[in-house]
């Protein structure tokens, strides 16, 4: 059983002579273990600063509030040390780093999580099978990572990663972006996949209601002005994807 | 630039003689000199370098291939190469040996030919003239390993004949006292192939300058160089792709890491399209990772064009610190930050040490690239 626990945490970006700008103003969110939170919200709400933050980027820097994972504060912990502890954060423009091929990536990464060298073997296998489940050509894996990848093909190997290091708390920033309706049904086959495990949790970052057909949320938070504004069940989505984010665009623009 | 001026081309690579006293003495105010540390060469650059210093070489051939060590007088040095600065003819002027390497017509080398150039003093200077002599239709990889400690400059010639194919690796790793100034010209006949791949690592300061020319159309270079240095080294590679005939292709990919405390690289890249050269296909790129303060980089692409009718002319040249969205990225995965720069910096020279055909050297490459990490980290470098 995981709990990651953000409460009234505030971020700034930025600094010199504009000075640092408050991105997030006060966030409280609880996402246990057998749960999906969606979080959505208009663009500039502040929805990816708070994906980022949680994974530690330096540019955001957490001015107030706290950050836990099963009570360990995670504010304090390096990028990877975070990454070590359980959390994984899907991100929305994934780098490219050349030379470094996907096998060699995965294979530092899931020794570096799991603590121990994996057999080659085993692992080769296991890569096999997580790149079948999610349709990616076997080539990939000699490939330099995320080179000259599609929009597409990085979001899947952004779920690869996600099912090869099984953390207890995912962040999907707009994983769904940019993604063609079959994709969009793999990578979400791929996100149910990981969170029908049994000490799994998952916060799903977007901006359209269009993935939530397919990856059910328990949860939906309204984000807007760099805070929560309004939480509810999956009939919340519904509402809007009839109604949109004007009127939280207006109640986030007069705080 | 001298397309509308009809100044001469490429004023850097005017002078050639095999006579130093056709060579002013270098004031370190000169194009071609103006970024190597003039104090450091010893007096090789002035006439004052101390006499007695000993490089021996040592070759282990490939059947296919005869090596012979002759005298000065041996008609076939310096045909294919006349030096283009005042150390490569003193080179020229003070080698006693010479090595030459023959590879018949049509015979394919079954494996590497490896010359082993083994510094044994450093206090005075020694010099070397080595030729390389691809028959047509030959094919052979050429492995130059260069130890020790040494002052030293040398001339290499490589002469690729019509139909053949030669791939050349030129490791410098020498001792940290080392001063090594080179010419390495390769000279392409028609359909000719050389791939040329530099590895410098050691020295105090190592100069080389790899040139290529074309005699006639179809001949297709490749060059490639990783360096790696270190505080207090500088590090020199001094490009020039001359084509002077239609059709020839050239490809340049230098790659480099910097750390620590006054390492200095240095990266000039000459690419001359002469006006009878149509149809040339030519890019050349240098790229230099920062991994610590105190470094400086000079990196100059030069691309002369003199028709318009070319396949493909281009270069680039970029400098930087690690990009931290990398470390991120690679850290959001659960990877210790050492770890994450090692991979970064192993990825970014690795896609050039892939290409090394020679298993064997290229393990030896990668190798040495992990110890200069290592004395890199246990520095705490960059944090």
């Amino acid at each position: 059983m995981a709990t990651l626990e953000i409460r009234d945490l505030h971020v700034s970006v930025g600094e010199g002579t504009d000075g640092a700008k408050e991105i997030l103003r006060g966030v409280d969110l609880t996402v246990r273990s057998g749960e999906t939170h969606a979080i959505m919200g208009p663009n500039g709400s502040g929805k990816s600063t708070l994906a980022y933050a949680i994974a530690g980027h330096p540019k955001y820097e957490v001015t107030a509030g706290t950050v836990t994972l099963d009570g360990e504060d995670v504010l304090a912990m390096s990028v990877d040390e975070r990454a070590r502890a359980g959390l994984f954060l899907a991100m929305q423009y994934p780098v490219e780093v050349p030379g470094v091929s996907v096998s060699n990536f995965l294979r530092s990464a899931v020794t570096a999580v799991r603590g121990e060298a994996p057999k080659l073997r085993d692992f080769s296998k296991e890569m096999r099978q997580a790149m079948q489940n999610l349709s990616i050509d076997p080539a990939f894996a000699q490939r330099s990572l995320n080179e000259g990848f599609s929009g597409g093909e990085k979001k899947r190997h952004e779920i690869l990663q996600l099912e090869m290091l099984k953390p207890k708390i995912a962040v999907l920033d707009e994983t769904d972006s940019g993604l063609d309706v079959d994709a969009l049904k793999v990578v979400s086959e791929g996100i149910n996949r990981f969170s029908a495990g049994t000490d799994t949790g998952v916060l799903l970052i977007t901006h359209y209601t269009r993935i939530l057909r397919y990856v059910k949320p328990d949860f939906v938070h309204v984000f807007a002005g760099g805070r929560v504004v309004e939480a509810g069940g999956p009939e919340l989505a519904e509402v809007l994807e009839n109604e949109g984010y004007e009127k939280y665009v207006k109640a986030g623009a007069s705080r | 630039m001298g397309l509308e001026s009809g100044t001469p081309v490429s004023t850097l690579h005017e002078r050639e003689s095999y006579k130093v006293g056709d060579f002013e003495v270098p004031t370190g105010r000169e194009e071609e000199w103006r970024f190597t540390p003039l104090r450091r060469l010893r007096g090789l650059h002035n006439g004052t370098a101390a006499e007695g210093g000993k490089v021996v070489v040592d070759v282990e051939a490939a059947p296919e291939v005869t090596v012979e060590t002759v005298g000065r007088d041996d008609e076939r040095l310096g045909r294919a190469y006349v030096p283009a600065d005042r150390v490569s003819a003193q080179a020229w002027e003070s080698f006693d040996t010479a090595t030459v390497i023959t590879v018949p017509k049509e015979a394919v080398a079954s494996a590497p030919t490896v010359v082993r150039l083994r510094g044994e003093d450093a206090s005075g200077a020694a010099y070397g003239h080595t030729t390389v002599v691809v028959e047509p239709f030959a094919v052979a990889t050429v492995v130059l390993s260069h130890r020790g400690s040494a002052t030293y400059a040398d001339n290499v010639e490589f002469v690729v004949g019509d139909g053949a194919s030669l791939s050349v690796i030129s490791l410098q790793d020498w001792e940290d006292d080392t001063v090594h100034v080179s010419h390495q010209h390769a000279r392409l006949g028609r359909d000719a192939r050389f791939t040329g791949h530099n590895v410098s690592l050691g020295g105090d300061l190592v100069r080389i300058s790899p040139s290529v020319a074309y005699t006639g159309p179809g001949g297709d270079a490749e060059l490639y160089g990783v360096y790696f240095v270190d505080g207090g080294q500088h590090l020199e590679h001094r490009l020039l792709v001359d084509h002077a005939v239609p059709h020839c292709r050239s490809r340049v990919d230098y790659r480099g890491a910097l750390q620590d405390q006054d390492a200095h690289a240095v990266w000039i890249g000459d690419v001359i399209i002469r006006a009878e050269a149509e149809g040339t296909d030519t890019y050349e790129l240098n790229r230099n990772l920062v991994l610590t303060d105190g470094t400086r980089v000079d990196s100059v692409p030069n691309l002369e064009i003199l028709t318009g009718e070319v396949v493909g002319a281009g270069h680039a040249s970029a400098s930087g610190r690690m990009d931290d969205e990398h470390l991120f990225y690679l850290q959001a995965r659960g990877i210790p930050r050492d770890e994450a720069r090692r991979m970064v910096v192993r990825g970014y020279l690795g896609q050039l040490i892939d290409k090394i055909e020679v298993a064997e050297v290229r393990e030896k490459v990668a190798e040495a690239i992990e110890e200069e990490l290592d004395k890199g980290l246990d520095q705490g470098a960059g944090e």
